[in-house]
């Protein structure tokens, strides 16, 4: 016992307002060197012990503004710079959808700094032990008990006066913690074979076990069920067929119900002499003309067709549909402007099917006669 | 008078020219108020609204807090909850300002237009909830509900001083657990009414909870103000000190914060829906100079607060504390300013006196009703079980 050199000389309280009571006694004597240790916070401790605010808060600060910076960085780098893609007809740089990345990387970049600070720089990792530690003292006082330890390199240090503050103050135990001298000599090294092997060790479990479990253990069925079945999956290669698709293209001239091609792309006046509107005007055609205008025509030629398009000047404006030259034109040839647009006004031919386009035209119609009356509409 | 607190605390009034402030400040607001009324009398309906959700955050958000206590359990609140308990007091004159409103529907609310309704498609589906007669029995509802919840709970409190019966806690216990879930259905509701039905083809499914983020902050603020001023003058009870402080700043800052996430939610969901219907009502407060009044609002209600409220020691400084509750009070009302105001005038911001007259008027009241109550009753609920652990407790 006599070769073991003196920690410090630790007291054990049985209340909370004890150990706050023999902080603020223990402070007040001029010890500077002490701790205490409590089972869970104790409200009031760091006012008793005269504590300064932690600094802890300014590496919280400027590793969290750090993280704001690195995010906004990277999200620029990849949204703007990189790969840039418009989403949603925003701006590439845009701001609104940034922040919240950029506030949950600041939480991230400020937790996780704020630890490893700490570990580094206040708990001197990788120094991972402490006189204190597996000592019967630290186990009251991780328990029910609550303590407090004047350390020997105290300048005021005295084992009796210590003694004797103790039981003035109703200390329940007094227990001397002494240095274990395996471990003051031992010297801590960042490369440690054992620790890195550890490290290594933990790391390849924790990857094997998650990849496992993602990629192979979430794969498995209990039951196939119907899953395996003799047949080609879409994209899949097939064996039979000599190019090895194994989607078929329809047998060539082959033409879908209700889906004639248009034959007169580059003939509109082919189109303006065979072509004729199948539809009569009736009210649920004309109805159904002014959806479809409204959808799809309306916001360049405007709701109607004086070509006051509701684009603010984003593309250009088109001429009006009352001009006499649309007046004069057959349902055939406005039908090809639909089907495979003109100039700049892109083509329609997908988006709406053959009766709704010729439902628009009827449409257009009883717009250019609204403006444009015949005397027979009199 | 037996109990053991009641030797601690012997009541000391408030500083005589307090309450003459307060009588001033509404004097002067009320005779504001009725000129301005006969100046422009729509711009005076306009801002009357402001003043009665303004009242309405004080008074309500202060009994949401006192019932938060008694809920949570907290003790570190229970030497002041009496002074949350006289802001509370303000929702009894709610109806006051609550009354020129009805007077004037039709200048404030587009929906209440047969006319309007009849030819809107919109409008028209939604006349079930937003018709006269509805709306008006809703309002009438929700402040008899918050007059309720006001009389049960603060006789409780007020009980106990003299009884110093913890029974009375457990009650007013059982009365918080059940007026919080209607507090937020009322106020939800109550911000929906006045406030989102202003533009009746706007909706937005947060608004309700943006309200009473402000609410809350404002009624915090008040709170704030006022312990921290009556402390410092040692007006209330030994024993209030920089921990409390703490709590306070901590509380006022953890709703500055939520308040600018609730607010940054509305407006990220709606900008990037991008969908008209709900777009415009953002373009309004960005077009016609109400640019810049959104702009400052966000500095005004969020960065300068954040920033001076950020540390620890800023929170139990007792002239930061009282700096920033000023200052909350004053982003309060910029806040309802551009909730409100852009309904009335598109084109331009309006500022002038009678935007002055209202807020005047509003800050008159409070501080009046806080004075009146603070004259009759004790500042400290002397006879709670928690007051000596309250006034024990620490960080
Ligand atoms: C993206 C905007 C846009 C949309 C949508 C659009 N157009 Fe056009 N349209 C134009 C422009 C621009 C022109 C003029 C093109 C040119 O320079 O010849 C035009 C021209 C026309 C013309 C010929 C007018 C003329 O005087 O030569 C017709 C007919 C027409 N559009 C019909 C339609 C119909 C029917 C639809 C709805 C299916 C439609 N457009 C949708 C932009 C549009």
């Amino acid at each position: 016992m006599t070769d073991k050199k003196l920690y410090s000389l630790t007291a054990v309280f049985d209340k909370p307002d004890d150990i706050i009571n023999a902080a603020e006694k223990v402070s007040d004597s001029g010890y500077t060197k002490y701790d205490i240790n409590t089972p869970y916070p104790v409200h009031g401790l760091d006012g008793a012990m005269k504590l300064p605010p932690s600094k802890l808060g300014y590496s919280a600060l400027v590793l969290g503004l750090s993280g704001t910076f690195a995010a906004v960085l990277m999200i620029y780098f990849m949204s703007v710079y990189d790969y840039p893609i418009v989403i949603g007809g925003k701006p590439f740089f845009a701001l609104p959808a940034f922040v919240p990345i950029m506030f949950e990387i600041t939480v991230l970049a400020a937790s996780i700094g704020t630890v490893l600070t700490m570990l580094f720089f206040f708990f001197k990792f990788p120094n991972n032990s402490h006189p204190l530690l597996e000592t019967d003292y630290m186990k009251l006082v991780s328990v029910d008990k609550y303590g407090v330890s004047i350390q020997a390199d105290d300048p005021k240090f005295n084992e009796d006066e210590i003694s004797k503050l103790y039981n003035d103050l109703g200390a329940s135990k007094i227990l001397p913690v002494y240095w274990d001298l395996e471990e003051v000599l031992y010297e801590h090294k960042i490369v440690e074979p054992k620790f890195l092997g550890m490290l290594a060790l933990t790391a390849i479990i924790v990857s094997g076990t998650v990849y496992f479990s993602l990629n192979k253990l979430m794969f498995m069925e209990p039951f196939s069920w119907m899953m395996e079945q003799e047949k080609l999956s879409p994209q899949q290669k097939s064996e039979f067929f000599s190019d090895g698709y194994s989607m078929r293209p329809p047998v060539e001239g082959a033409i879908a119900r209700g889906d004639l091609p248009y034959q007169f792309a580059d003939k509109p006046e082919m189109a303006a002499k065979i072509l004729s509107n199948p539809l009569v005007s009736s009210e649920e055609n004309l109805l159904l003309g002014k959806t479809k205008y409204n959808i799809y025509c309306s916001p360049c030629h405007g709701y109607f067709g004086e070509g006051d398009s509701r684009l603010r000047g984003q593309f250009p404006n088109p001429p009006s549909l009352h001009s006499q030259k649309l007046r004069d034109w057959t349902d055939g040839r406005i039908y090809h402007v639909i089907e495979v647009g003109q100039n700049v006004m892109p083509a329609y031919n997908t988006q709406m099917t053959n009766n709704e386009k010729w439902a628009t035209i009827l449409y257009i119609r009883a717009l250019q006669r609204s403006l444009n009356a015949k005397e027979s509409d009199l | 008078m037996s109990n053991e607190n009641s030797t601690l605390y012997s009541k000391k009034n408030l500083p005589g020219n307090f309450a003459k402030i307060g009588q001033m400040l509404l004097a002067v607001g009320l005779i504001l108020v009725v000129l301005a009324y006969f100046v422009d009398h729509t711009r005076s309906a306009f801002n009357n609204l402001i003043l009665l959700m303004f009242l309405t955050s004080i008074g309500v958000g202060s009994l949401f807090l006192v019932a938060m206590e008694y809920l949570g359990g907290a003790v570190w609140s229970t030497p002041f909850r009496r002074i949350t308990e006289f802001f509370a007091a303000v929702i009894l004159v709610i109806p006051l300002a609550a009354i020129p409103i009805y007077f004037n529907l039709h200048d404030l609310f587009h929906w209440t237009h047969a006319e309007a309704v009849a030819e809107d498609k919109i409008l028209a589906g939604k006349s079930s909830y937003l018709n006269e007669t509805f709306f008006i029995i809703r309002i009438v509802f929700f402040i008899a509900v918050w007059f309720l919840f006001y009389f049960l709970i603060i006789k409780n409190s007020k009980k106990q001083d003299s009884s110093g019966d913890p029974k009375l806690t457990t009650r007013n216990i059982k009365l918080s657990a059940v007026f919080i879930p209607i507090f937020g259905l009322t106020i939800t509701f109550a911000s929906i009414d006045w406030v989102m039905s202003l533009e009746p083809h706007w909706f937005s499914t947060i608004f309700g909870v943006y309200f009473f983020s402000g609410t809350i902050l404002a009624a915090l603020a008040f709170t704030t103000f006022i312990v921290v001023y009556m402390n410092e003058k040692g007006l209330l009870i030994k024993g209030i000190k920089k921990d409390h402080y703490y709590s306070l700043g901590a509380y006022l800052f953890a709703f500055i914060n939520f308040w600018a996430y609730i607010a940054f939610s509305q407006y990220m969901l709606i900008w990037y829906a991008n969908l008209p219907e709900e777009t415009f009502w953002f373009l309004q407060r960005w077009e016609g100079g109400w640019m810049y009044i959104s702009i400052a609002l966000i500095i005004i209600h969020f960065v300068v607060p954040y920033f001076g409220l950020l540390s620890q020691p800023s929170k139990m400084n007792p002239k930061r504390l009282m700096f920033m509750s000023i200052w909350i009070l004053f982003a309060h009302i910029i806040d309802l300013y551009w909730l409100i105001m852009p309904t009335y005038s598109k084109d331009s911001v309006p500022l002038g006196w009678i935007e002055l007259a209202f807020p005047i008027l509003a800050i008159g009241a409070v501080i009046t009703v806080f004075s009146i109550k603070a004259k009759k009753e004790n500042h400290v609920p002397i006879g709670d079980p928690k007051l000596k652990r309250g006034l024990d407790f620490r960080l």
